[in-house]
C-alpha cells in the first residue's frame, strides 16, 4: 500500500509549526516527541503503521479551529482520528502529517427527550451516547461491533453501521446536525434538530466523507425510545444456498426483523470453540432477532418459525430466557476475536445483493482454494453486508500480500454482482485502489470535485480513498 | 426535448446553451427555459422483492412504480406526497421528480425521508457528463454520498437518469389513536409523549380544521392487526389523562388527507412548510400572521401554514432552529437563506455541476 512520500520541506519546519501549535492549545495537547507520536502511528488495520510528525488533541471547537487555520496556513496535511478503531486505515498518518485526535471533545451538551434528540461533542464514544440517555429509556441506533471504543466523529467519518441497521439505519439516517471545522479554520453549523435540509444536503454529503471534508466537533444524533424487548433465534442449516433463500423468504413476507445474522461453518466452529455458547456444528447459521412486547415477539416468531420449516432447518433455538439470548449472540459477538485467536485475519466488508449471497459464497470458497488461505464468513444478511475474514499469518514473508490479493478478488466479486466495496468499515487506504473496480474516472472526478470545494489545498487526509493516481495532481496542486 | 437515452440525454445538455426547465411528471414547475422532459427515460430495469430493492428509469411514472410494487405487497415507505392538488398543475409524478425534490409524507418520521431510502443515482451534470454514484445494495460507504446530495437538489446539479432505491412491505393494518378537542401546545405534548413510547408511531398530525370544526391529533400505529390493537390499547393507558382517546382499527384513511393537504386544494393561499424542532412548533404558530391557517405533521416537527398571498411568513417567524419554505405562491425564494458559510459552499458546488448555469440557477430561484 503505498503513501505519498513525505514533503521534506514540512518536515524540516516541524519545530516552528509545533510552537505555533504550543501557542493556541496547552502543552500538553500538542505531542511531537517521537516516543510519544508512536501511540498515534496506526488504527485498527494495524498491518500499516506510520507515526505522524504530529498529534494535536484539542478540548474545544475553538481550538480545533486554530489548529486547522495554522496546518492551512503552513500547508500541513491533517488527519483527523477518532478512536482509531477503523478498519480501513482511515486515521493512519502521514509522517509529515498532523493527527488531530478529538478524545478530549467528549462531553453531552443537550439532551431533549421531547425532541428526541441528544446533542455531543464529537469525541465521545458511541456506547456512552446510549449510555447517556438509556436510563430514560431511550437509545441511539448504529452500533458498530466497536462500538464501546470507537467515537462519533469516527462514526459520522465513516457513516458506521451495525447489526441492527436493517431496521434502524446507519449513521447517516440517524445525524440530524453537525458543527464542522473547515480546513481553513471557519466554523459552520450544518443542520440541527430538525429534519432535512433547506437547501443542498450538505449533512449527508459530510456523513460518509473519511474526514477529507472538515472536522466534526459537535453532533445531533436523533435518539429512539427503546423497545419493550427483543428476542433472538438461531436457526441451523446444511446449505448456504438454503439459509439465503431462508433470508430471502423472511424479507419477502413482510416481517422486516431488527437483524439477521449469518456465519458459515468455519466461523461457527471457531467461535463455538472460543465461546462454547452451544452453537450447532451446522454448514450455515442465521441469527434473526425480533422486538416488541411478548405478545408482538411471539407473533412475529412464529411467523419466522413458519417460514423456517419451509427450507428444513437443521434446529431452530427460540431464546426462552435472557440468558438463552446472550448465548445466541455471544458466538456472534465474539466471531472476530475467535477468528483471531486461529491467525490473523483480514476483515473484509463488501455489500452484495441479497439474492446473490449463495453464488457469491461459493465463489468465495472457490477463490479460498485458489489462493490457498482460509476465508471465514459472518456478516448482516438482512442488507448484504458480507464480512469474509480471510486467515493469513503476519509472521510468513508473503502471506499478508496473498491476502490483500484473495480480498482485492472477492471484493470485485462483491461489485460485479451488483454490490460494492465496503458497506460500513469505508474505503481508508484498505481500498482506495479499489475504487476503479466501482467507480470510472468521471465518477471519481464528480467525488473529487466535492473535496475541491471543501477543502482546495487538499489537506485533510489527502492520501485516502482516491486512487493516489487519480488524486495526484489535486494534492501536489 | 424528450431524450430516450442517458446518452442522448448527455449529449443534448452539452449541445444547449440552457436554461433549462427540467420536467419530470411537470407537476411542480421550476423554472421557464428550454423544455427538458424525462418522460422518453422510463421503465422499471429491476425490482428484486426479496432484497427490498428496485431500480427504475428516472423518467418512470409514479404510477407504474407503485403498481408494481402493489403487486409485491410493498410500497414506497415514505410516503411521497402528491402535490397537484395543492399546486393546482396537472401530469404525471415521475420517480425522479420524487427524489429530486425529496417528497416525503407523515411516515418520514417513522421511516425516514425519500434521501434515505435512495441507495443510488445516475445522472448527467451541467457539463454533460454521465456520473454514477451509490449502487442499489443497503449499506454503501464506497466515496463520496453524492446521492444524498442529488436527492433534493430539484435538478440544480444534474439531471437523474436512473435511481435505485429501497422498498418495503406494506403494513397489514393500521389503526388510529384520535384525540380531539386539544390545544396546539397540548397536541405537540401528546405527540411527543407517543413518539417517545416503544409503540412505534408511524404518523402523528395535528389538524385544526376538521369537518366538526375540533381540532384533532391523530397518531397512526401498523403493523399486524394483533399488534396495532395491542399498541393502540397502549398509547390509550399512556395519553388518558389527555382528555378523551379515541382507538379505531383499520380508520378510514385520514393519511392521504395530511400528506396531500386535501383540505387546502383550490385555495388561493401561499403555502409554507416550516421544518423546525417540535416543541417549537406552538411558539412558531403564534408569530404567524393573523388568519393563517395551520396543520402539524412530524409530531409537530413540520408546519404548514397557508397565508394571504405576498406575506413573509420567514420574517415574521424570525430566527428559530429549522427552515421555511414556500411551498405555493410566489415573491420570496423557495427556500430559507443559509448562513454566509454554507451559502458559499453551495454555490461553489452548483459551479462544479453546472459551471455553464445550463441547470436551474440554483436553489433559491423562485
Amino acid at each position: 500500500m503505498d503513501l505519498p512520500l513525505p514533503n521534506a520541506n514540512i518536515l524540516s519546519r516541524k519545530s516552528a509549526i509545533v510552537r505555533r501549535l504550543q501557542s493556541v492549545l496547552p502543552a500538553d495537547a500538542v505531542i511531537h516527541d517521537p516516543a510519544e507520536t508512536k501511540a498515534y502511528e496506526c488504527d485498527a488495520l494495524s498491518a500499516y503503521r506510520c507515526p505522524p510528525m504530529i498529534a494535536v488533541l484539542p478540548s474545544s471547537t475553538e481550538e480545533v479551529a486554530a489548529v486547522l487555520k495554522i496546518c492551512h496556513e503552513e500547508g500541513v496535511p491533517v488527519v483527523p482520528r477518532g478512536s482509531g478503531t477503523s478498519l480501513a486505515g482511515g486515521a493512519l498518518p502521514t509522517s509529515d502529517s498532523v493527527i488531530l485526535g478529538v478524545s478530549r471533545l467528549n462531553t453531552v451538551l443537550e439532551t431533549d427527550y421531547d425532541n428526541r434528540f441528544i446533542r455531543v461533542q464529537s469525541g465521545r464514544t458511541n456506547l456512552s451516547v446510549t449510555g447517556a440517555v438509556e436510563a430514560n429509556g431511550f437509545f441511539y441506533a448504529p452500533d458498530p461491533s466497536s462500538q464501546l471504543a470507537c467515537a462519533i466523529a469516527g462514526n459520522i467519518a465513516m457513516n458506521s453501521g451495525g447489526a441492527h441497521c436493517l431496521k434502524y439505519g446507519v449513521t447517516t439516517n440517524n445525524l440530524l446536525g453537525v458543527k464542522l471545522v473547515t480546513m481553513d479554520g471557519e466554523v459552520l453549523e450544518i443542520g440541527g434538530p430538525y429534519l432535512d435540509a433547506a437547501g443542498y444536503d450538505l449533512l449527508g454529503l459530510i456523513c460518509g466523507s473519511e474526514g477529507q471534508l472538515g472536522v466534526v466537533t459537535e453532533a445531533t444524533l436523533r435518539i429512539l425510545p427503546k423497545p419493550e424487548g427483543a428476542r433472538p433465534v438461531l436457526i441451523g442449516f446444511n446449505t448456504n444456498e438454503v439459509a439465503g433463500a431462508c433470508v430471502s423468504d423472511i424479507i419477502k413476507s413482510g416481517i422486516i426483523p431488527v437483524a439477521i445474522e449469518f456465519m458459515d461453518r468455519p466461523v461457527i466452529r471457531a467461535a463455538e470453540a472460543f465461546t462454547k455458547a452451544g452453537y450447532p456444528d451446522v454448514e450455515a447459521l442465521l441469527i434473526v432477532e425480533v422486538e416488541g412486547s411478548d405478545g408482538e415477539i411471539a407473533e412475529q416468531l412464529s411467523r419466522i418459525r413458519a417460514i423456517a420449516m419451509r427450507h428444513d432447518p437443521v434446529e431452530f433455538r427460540e431464546a426462552k430466557s435472557a440468558d438463552d439470548a446472550a448465548k445466541i449472540w455471544l458466538g456472534r459477538k465474539s466471531a472476530f476475536g475467535a477468528m483471531g485467536q486461529i491467525n490473523d485475519y483480514m476483515c473484509l466488508d463488501g455489500t452484495i445483493p441479497v439474492s446473490q449471497l449463495p453464488m457469491v459464497l461459493r465463489r468465495i470458497n472457490e477463490l479460498s482454494a485458489e489462493y490457498g488461505l482460509d476465508v471465514g464468513n459472518v456478516f448482516h444478511a438482512g442488507d448484504g453486508n458480507m464480512h469474509p475474514l480471510i486467515l493469513y499469518d503476519a509472521n510468513k514473508p508473503g502471506d499478508l500480500e496473498t491476502c490483500e490479493a484473495l480480498g482485492a478478488e472477492i471484493l470485485k466479486l462483491c461489485v460485479e454482482v451488483g454490490g460494492c466495496l465496503t458497506g460500513e468499515h469505508g474505503v481508508g487506504i484498505e481500498k482506495r485502489d479499489l475504487m476503479g473496480a466501482q467507480y470510472n474516472a468521471t465518477d471519481l472526478t464528480a467525488q473529487m470535485a466535492i473535496k475541491d470545494v471543501f477543502d482546495p489545498k487538499w489537506l485533510l487526509n489527502p492520501a485516502k480513498v482516491f486512487p493516489l493516481a487519480a488524486s495526484e495532481s489535486r494534492r501536489v496542486a | 426535448m424528450r431524450p430516450t437515452s442517458e446518452q442522448e440525454l448527455a449529449e443534448f445538455i452539452r449541445a444547449t446553451n440552457g436554461p433549462l426547465d427540467i420536467r419530470g411528471g411537470g407537476t411542480r414547475r421550476v423554472r421557464d427555459g428550454t423544455s427538458l422532459e424525462t418522460g422518453g427515460l422510463s421503465g422499471i430495469t429491476l425490482y428484486e422483492p426479496g432484497a427490498l430493492t428496485m431500480v427504475a428509469k428516472a423518467g418512470t411514472p409514479l404510477v407504474e412504480i407503485t403498481a408494481a410494487l402493489d403487486a409485491e405487497n410493498q410500497q414506497l415507505a415514505f410516503e411521497p406526497p402528491d402535490m397537484r392538488g395543492l399546486l393546482g398543475t396537472t401530469g404525471e409524478p415521475t420517480i425522479g421528480g420524487v427524489f429530486a425534490t425529496n417528497a416525503s409524507g407523515p411516515r418520514r418520521i417513522a421511516v425516514g425521508a425519500a434521501r434515505d431510502f435512495l441507495l443510488g443515482v445516475r445522472f448527467v451534470d451541467g457539463s454533460g457528463n454521465i456520473i454514477k454514484n451509490g449502487g442499489r445494495v443497503m449499506k454503501n460507504v464506497t466515496g463520496y454520498d453524492l446521492v444524498k446530495l442529488m436527492a433534493g437538489s430539484w435538478g440544480t446539479l444534474g439531471v437523474l437518469s436512473e435511481v435505485s432505491f429501497k422498498v418495503l412491505p406494506k403494513p397489514e393494518a393500521q389503526g388510529i389513536v384520535s384525540l380531539p378537542g386539544l390545544s396546539i401546545t397540548k397536541a405537540v405534548a401528546a405527540m411527543s409523549r407517543a413518539l417517545g413510547s416503544p409503540y412505534d408511531i408511524a404518523g402523528a398530525a395535528h389538524l385544526t380544521e376538521t369537518a366538526n370544526d375540533k381540532p384533532d391529533t391523530i397518531l397512526r400505529v401498523e403493523g399486524t392487526e394483533a399488534s396495532v390493537t395491542y399498541r393502540m390499547g397502549q398509547l390509550k393507558t399512556l395519553l388518558g389523562d389527555m382528555g378523551e382517546v379515541v382507538t379505531t382499527l383499520s380508520a378510514p384513511d385520514h393519511w392521504t388527507w395530511v400528506r396531500d393537504l386535501t383540505h387546502w386544494h383550490g385555495g388561493a393561499e401561499d403555502v409554507w412548510r416550516i421544518s423546525a424542532k417540535p416543541s417549537a412548533a406552538p411558539e412558531l404558530v403564534a408569530r404567524l400572521p393573523e388568519g393563517t391557517r395551520v396543520m402539524l405533521d412530524w409530531g409537530g416537527g413540520l408546519i404548514w401554514a397557508a397565508t394571504q398571498p405576498g406575506r413573509d411568513v420567514r420574517a415574521t417567524l424570525g430566527t428559530f432552529y429549522g427552515h421555511a419554505t414556500q411551498v405555493k405562491g410566489t415573491g420570496f425564494p423557495r427556500t430559507q437563506p443559509e448562513s454566509p458559510g454554507v451559502a458559499a459552499l453551495t454555490e461553489a458546488i452548483r459551479r462544479k455541476f453546472d459551471p455553464r448555469g445550463v441547470l436551474t440557477l440554483g436553489l433559491s430561484e423562485d
